[in-house]
């Protein structure tokens, strides 16, 4: 269907809002004006949709009615969630999205068949494109949520023949297609089995992803729901849905493939690989019990105040999980008193998604100037007297700079090692995401492990530095 | 009609290789908020499902279009609001520390 002149216009001005908006989002300063900005553009294509296609009264009471039911709970929840629980609502919100344009794929099939079923092809395809890859992302990001809340699927989960059954299933949603273009019998039947087969897709590519790589997986579907927007406005011959489904597809499978390299980990090995990585990591733990130098809350206080001028601060995934980020902060409060010189390095995967640790260290009142890049810190880690890692692993694992296959070999880390003294807060040696030993644990002379979670660690070792201060 | 699919085929490719100019270089600070903010914009799916609830002919396509509009309006009003919420944490920072 042709859209008038007007509302044409006003869709692309909706457009360069969001193109302008994305733009002002790449600084820190102009960040939240950018929101700001695509969120008017959102607010003007949704106001002259009304105007392009009037409706009877009945119908927009209706519309009124479930669009209220949505804003409420969509803004409920998100002025509630704790910014620690911040990535699975991410995946709840890009769900529904993704869940939207299968409907409106499935929709727009149906009443072609309605009206006697004659279609371009080529739309016929982008339909079943929005139905595929909107049925998919919904399916997924129910089974992240449920997994990063730890409601059930705990770890991987897999089961023999895995990738068999996917391709299987892929191959006969891909034949489904073929006879419903070709002509065939009972086309809504097929779309609807089609739906079905993307939602049992969705879940079986997600359940066999560890926690660890659930963020990457999240940008991923994040993408797949901005290819079937972009699908479903093909479909409707709608330009607003076409170029801000393509903007975030396209960003989104950028955004992903950044996360996936600064963790060592490529798509195809989180997508592909969860078998062969369970046995790997079974492998990993040699047997053989090494020593490590292990201290109380104490002798980490009486490290950090007697022996250290200069202190940087390395939070993890652990840090996250414990939500610590009040206690590093107390910890850093408490140490800059004394006169030292504090800094917190932040790996770009630390936590659950890139620049999730600032966000949880930004909540906790650490002032943004104190956080700095991986880039902008390594060199730094040479003169620094003590470095505390608080729930990291893999990210200070001094074997990627190694050659040869470990899971992290050439993965960037942050150059812990290079410091005078190491304390680690760690609930224990057991191995990171990667599953490879740590040789940095093992290192006696320099390095004290404090076994601990990670927030009543640093509390202890506030403490004891208030005492000893 | 072959002249109009066309023309949107343009668009969506233009659309895509904008996309991924605009993000190449973004620092990690900003990911999260870019990934959750991208996330609300897909939520452009609730005009879409508004197209297909008014211009319903059957009741069922009404029924699933008005499902899609409520998921729609969650995406996009659940996305923009956690972003904001995030983006405020960096300006606020240093300026909230003692009340």
């Amino acid at each position: 269907m042709a859209l008038s002149t007007g509302t044409t216009l006003v869709y692309l001005f909706a457009a360069a809002l969001f193109i302008f908006g994305i733009r002002l989002l790449r600084s820190p300063q102009t960040a939240r004006a950018g929101n700001l900005v695509a969120a008017v553009g959102m607010f003007v294509a949704f106001v002259v949709t009304f105007f392009e296609f009037p409706a009877e009264a009945l119908t927009l009471v209706l519309i009124a009615v479930v669009v209220g039911l949505g804003s409420a709970v969509g803004g409920v929840i998100a002025v509630r969630v704790p910014m620690t629980s911040m990535p699975q609502f991410v995946a709840a919100f890009n769900g529904v999205g993704g869940g939207a344009a299968a409907l409106i794929g499935f929709s727009e099939f149906y009443e072609i068949q309605l009206a006697g079923g004659d279609e371009n092809l080529v739309i016929l395809l982008f339909i079943f494109f929005s139905i595929l890859v909107g049925g998919l992302s919904f399916a997924g990001s129910v089974i992240a949520f449920v997994k990063l809340e730890e409601l059930a699927f705990g770890g991987s989960v897999t089961f023999p023949g895995q990738k068999v059954v996917n391709a299987g299933l892929f191959v006969l949603a891909i034949a489904l297609m073929v006879t419903v273009l070709a002509g065939g019998p009972v086309p809504v039947l097929f779309a609807g089995i089609l739906l079905a087969l993307a939602l049992l897709l969705g879940v079986l590519l997600v359940i066999p992803i560890g926690g660890a790589d659930m963020p990457i997986v999240i940008s991923l579907l994040n993408a797949f729901t901005g290819v079937a927007a972009a699908a479903s406005g093909m479909a409707l011959g709608n330009t607003v849905l076409i170029i801000a489904g393509a903007l975030v597809g396209a960003s989104g499978t950028i955004l992903t493939y950044l996360m996936s390299n600064a963790l060592g980990r490529p798509l195809s090995k989180i997508l592909f690989g969860a078998v062969a990585a369970a046995g790997t990591g079974a492998a990993a733990g040699d047997g053989e019990e090494k020593p490590v130098t292990s201290g109380g809350a104490d002798d980490v206080a009486a490290t950090l105040a007697y022996d250290a001028d200069s202190v940087i601060f390395i939070p993890g995934y652990g840090l996250a999980v414990a939500q610590a980020q009040g206690a590093i902060a107390d910890l850093m409060r408490t140490l800059e008193a004394q006169g030292k010189d504090v800094k917190f390095a932040i790996h770009p995967v630390a936590g659950r998604m890139p620049g999730h640790m600032n966000v949880l260290l930004a909540e906790a009142d650490v002032p943004a100037e104190k956080m700095f890049d991986l880039e902008d810190i390594n060199d730094q880690f040479a003169e620094t007297d003590a470095v505390v890692i608080v729930g990291a692993n893999d990210v200070v694992n001094p074997t990627a700079r190694e050659d040869g296959d470990n899971p992290i070999a050439g993965m960037p880390i942050l150059n812990a090692d290079h410091a005078k003294r190491v304390v680690i807060v760690k609930r224990s040696l057991s191995p990171g995401f990667a599953g490879i030993d740590n040789p940095l644990f093992y290192d006696q002379d320099k390095t004290m492990m404090l076994f601990s979670d990670a927030k009543q660690g640093l509390e202890g070792v506030t403490q004891s530095v208030k005492n000893q201060g | 009609m072959a002249a109009e699919i066309l023309s949107q085929l343009v668009v969506l490719v233009l659309a895509i290789a904008l996309g991924f100019e605009l993000i190449s270089r973004v620092p990690t600070l900003l990911h999260t908020p870019l990934m959750s903010a991208t996330n609300a914009i897909h939520g452009i799916v609730v005009v879409g499902a508004l197209v297909i609830v008014l211009t319903a002919e059957d009741t069922l396509t009404k029924v699933l279009g008005l499902v899609a509009v409520f998921f729609g309006a969650v995406n996009v009003v659940g996305g923009f609001i956690v972003t904001n919420r995030m983006l405020e944490m960096f300006r606020g920072g240093s300026r909230r520390k003692r009340g």
